[in-house]
């Protein structure tokens, strides 16, 4: 699905998006490297854990987890490092941001610039749901008649029959 | 002289389309309804050009003409036939030429189809149809010209993106256009609607087959999108919430509301301004989707700065239909008279629920996909918005969408009753809450949310069976407790009930492979021949690694033999990693074994210096479920366009309804 038509390559632009494409697809490498883990397994699925968050900065959309870039490498080996120096999942991530901005984040932070992003789909419903009051009031539908016992029966008779 | 006969005939096809758009707006002013006929001669004339420009292009390719452009850039001489054919879209150039091809199809069937569509609304329609194939040859022709010439011709091409040459790459593209591309006649029914100031379940019943054909295919595209995604890009995601996927998501969701909302509108002649807009909608957001994959604006703002005619063009495109539209739209949609009113506890209530819920995610995928840029450009704050976000906002928008499905089902038209429809449930509720106990309690230590999702699954799928039960077994008098008489009445039933219940059903398999993702194991470990690695229940040995030559590339290839637990051999896997010469380029081909629903998954990473390799292995229980449900899901729509009511299209006399559909139509 991603990269599905490679860019032009004739254009400028093409040339830089086929770089990017050319730099994070599948090559040979696997993402984690085996000699990347860490002995200890408990920090090892913390790092594992950290970096799914964090994305992969020449390539578009990926994690450094799934990331064969040679940065992806680097960060990764960042991540487990501060790890093992005793850094706090938190930590490392702040550490990680305060080098690379916010960027690096897959998910993004939760403040004023982040707002409407954030509130888009309690925002979306909510309008939805006010659209439908405001229609229902407006088109109330004038209390109807009831239908007596004996017509309901006629009703019921004629579905029978249809 | 083919590529320029091909290149002469696109040209031919802009003027075609102009007819195509001209002559309904004449044969309104001139008042002569044989001018109405032109437009569907135009129609069929300009399908015929861009087919024959296709074919040239296809001609190019397969010959290996190397004095076209397009095919020094995508082609080679060693390249295996399938990818000369798939080549020939695997290219900008080509793609444009595909989405036009498929354009033009869709206005030559409106224009050949023998349903009862009324003249005026047809002719209207076709004009549209019209004007969106005239500005996107116009796109080709001036910015994307696939039949421009090289001097001199190159001896050797360049070949197809490795990637790109895959079979599932092959049958992507036309698949998921004829989704996007077929909700352009939606649009154009919505537009023509608007011209008219006049809309009906006449309109209804004559778009929803469209409607119903571009969903189908667009639901196989994605399906067959994220299965190439997963099995060809090494790493065993089969979502990434990407750009170019939130693309084709977008217009699906969409899509997805407009068939239900056609269903209110053609059923109870409600909703109609709201239909005719998630018309404009869905066909907006393939345009949309167009732009971002085809502008390269996402990938890099530096792509679309440096080379911008493009993107540039693409978006006059999307300020002209969208702009457009809802131009009409603000302007005639007040002419449309509002239809038949209902409670909120309705079908109808509930279909607007699942309209509410569908565009609320819509409007998340949307805004996730294109708030990063937005930002950049008014704050120049980068930020990104990746799988967490989506995932984070998106389900809890799809649970309470899942949960009303077999509530609406069951709820009556017009003015339905909560409190029987849920007793009606309660047999599907309890079912599903007791699978998801068990499935819990089997797995106990396990994540929660699998089972959760399992159980939400499994009511889909009760509730879907009980919707034709329930129909089958009738309503008051007519109730039966007979099972001959039951499954008498449910083989009568109309197609479009089982193909409701069908995808319905889908969805519900979907629902339970997406949750299985939640047991996925993974294992990751250096490997020399004769040394093994386990994931989730099996263990996989690696018997040797072998190189492989391929017909444009060279193959190190791995051969694994899987185990279970106790040790008895399940199955044979081959992973390689390809690389290609004319691209430099190597590229890893997973081994997949599938057991069932569930498969091994195993991805080669980089030779180690002491002979051994690197292997990643992945668990993935039911995942075939996943694609598979989308299957589903298309099979249920495609059952309901062979139904009686689609084929003969206008209300005919509802005589041949089979007595057991208790639901009488509007009009």
């Amino acid at each position: 699905m991603r990269t599905v038509f490679p860019p032009a390559t004739r254009a400028a632009g093409g040339r830089i998006a086929l770089g990017v494409m050319l730099l994070c697809a599948p090559l040979p490498a696997l993402a984690v490297q085996p000699g990347e883990v860490l002995k200890d397994p408990a920090l090892e699925h913390r790092a594992r854990e950290i970096s799914e968050g964090l994305r992969c900065l020449v390539c578009q959309n990926q994690s450094i987890d799934d990331s064969d870039a040679p940065l992806a490498k680097d960060l990764r080996l960042l991540v487990r490092d501060r790890l093992e120096k005793g850094d706090s999942n938190q930590g490392v991530r702040d550490y990680i941001v305060a080098r690379y901005g916010e960027f690096v984040l897959l998910r993004p932070v939760f403040a004023a610039h982040t707002l409407l992003l954030w509130l888009t789909p309690a925002l979306a419903v909510l309008l939805g749901l006010f659209g439908l009051w405001r229609l229902a009031r407006r088109r109330a539908p004038a209390p109807e008649r009831r239908l007596s016992p004996a017509e309901e029966a006629e009703v019921a008779a004629l579905l029978g029959r249809e | 002289m083919i590529v320029e006969t091909g290149h002469f005939a696109l040209a031919l096809a802009l003027a075609l389309s102009l007819v195509q758009m001209v002559m309904p707006v004449w044969a309104a002013r001139s008042g002569d309804p044989a001018l109405r006929q032109t437009t569907s001669q135009a129609a069929l004339g300009a399908f015929a050009c861009v087919l024959f420009a296709f074919a040239a292009l296809t001609y190019a390719h397969v010959t290996s003409d190397f004095s076209v452009q397009n095919v020094v850039e995508n082609s080679h001489t060693q390249k295996p036939l399938i990818y000369k054919f798939s080549g020939v879209w695997g290219n900008h150039e080509g793609s444009m030429l595909l989405w036009v091809l498929i354009l033009t199809l869709f206005g030559a069937c409106v224009a050949g189809a023998r349903n009862s569509v009324p003249p005026r609304l047809r002719a209207n329609t076709l004009g549209v149809q019209g004007l969106i194939t005239f500005v996107f040859v116009l796109f080709i022709i001036t910015t994307s010209n696939p039949f421009s010439r090289v001097v001199p011709a190159p001896l050797e091409g360049r070949d197809l993106n490795p990637l790109l040459q895959d079979p599932g790459l092959a049958i992507h593209p036309p698949l998921l256009y004829l989704g996007y591309v077929g909700f352009s006649i939606s649009f154009a029914f919505a537009a023509a609607a608007l011209i008219e100031g006049r809309i009906d379940a006449v309109w209804a019943r004559a778009v929803r087959p469209w409607t119903l054909t571009a969903w189908c295919f667009l639901t196989l595209g994605i399906a067959m999108g994220s299965y190439w995604a997963y099995y060809e890009l090494g790493w065993g995601g089969w979502w990434f919430w990407d750009p170019v996927e939130n693309a084709s998501l977008m217009p699906w969701i969409a899509g997805t509301a407009l068939l239900h909302s056609t269903v209110v509108m053609e059923k109870r002649d409600a909703l109609k301004v709201w239909t005719v807009l998630l018309a404009i909608l869905s066909f907006s957001l393939s345009l949309v989707g167009t732009f971002i994959v085809r502008s390269g604006v996402l990938t890099s703002v530096h792509s679309f700065a440096t080379d911008p005619t493009r993107g540039v063009f693409i978006l006059a495109i999307l300020v002209l239909f969208i702009g457009g539209s809802l131009t009409l739209f603000a302007w005639r949609a007040p002419l449309l008279r509002q239809g038949g009113l209902f409670a909120p506890i309705s079908r109808e209530g509930a279909l607007v629920l699942n309209n509410l819920f569908l565009v609320a995610a819509c409007a998340t995928v949307f805004v996730g996909t294109l708030y990063p840029l937005l930002l950049e450009m008014l704050t120049g704050d980068k930020i990104t918005v990746g799988p967490p976000f989506f995932n984070a906002t998106f389900v809890p928008l799809a649970i309470p969408l899942l949960l009303i499905v077999p509530f609406g089902q069951s709820l009556a038209w017009k003015r339905g009753d909560l409190l029987a429809a849920s007793q009606r449930l309660f047999f599907a509720l309890g079912l599903a809450l007791a699978t998801g106990l068990a499935v819990l309690a089997m797995t106990w230590g396990g994540p929660v949310m699998a089972p959760v999702g399992v159980g939400l699954g499994a009511y889909l799928l009760i509730g879907s069976a009980m919707e034709i039960v329930s129909r089958a077994r009738g309503y008051g008098a007519r109730r039966t407790r007979s099972v001959g008489t039951i499954a008498r009445r449910a083989f009568g039933l109309p197609r479009s009930a089982w193909g409701t219940a069908l995808a319905h059903a889908g969805v519900g398999v979907v629902v339970i492979g997406i949750a299985a993702q939640g047991w996925a194991a993974e294992g990751l470990a250096s490997v020399n021949p004769g040394q093994s690695l386990s994931v989730g229940p099996y263990v996989a040995t690696l018997d040797r690694v072998a190189p492989r030559q391929g017909p444009n590339y060279e193959e190190a290839g791995a051969f694994l033999t899987v185990r279970d637990r106790a040790g008895n051999e399940v199955g044979q896997v081959e992973t390689g990693r390809r690389f290609y010469p004319s691209r430099q380029m190597t590229v890893t081909e997973s081994g997949l074994l599938t057991r069932g629903f569930s498969q091994v998954y195993a991805s080669l990473g980089e030779a180690g210096k002491d002979g051994s390799i690197g292997l990643r292995l992945y668990y993935k229980p039911l995942v075939l479920l996943i694609w598979l449900g989308a299957v589903v899901m298309a099979l249920g729509g495609a059952l309901s366009l062979t139904d009686r009511r689609m084929r003969v299209g206008a209300p005919a006399k509802a005589k041949a309804r089979p007595a057991t559909s208790g639901v009488v139509p509007a009009e």
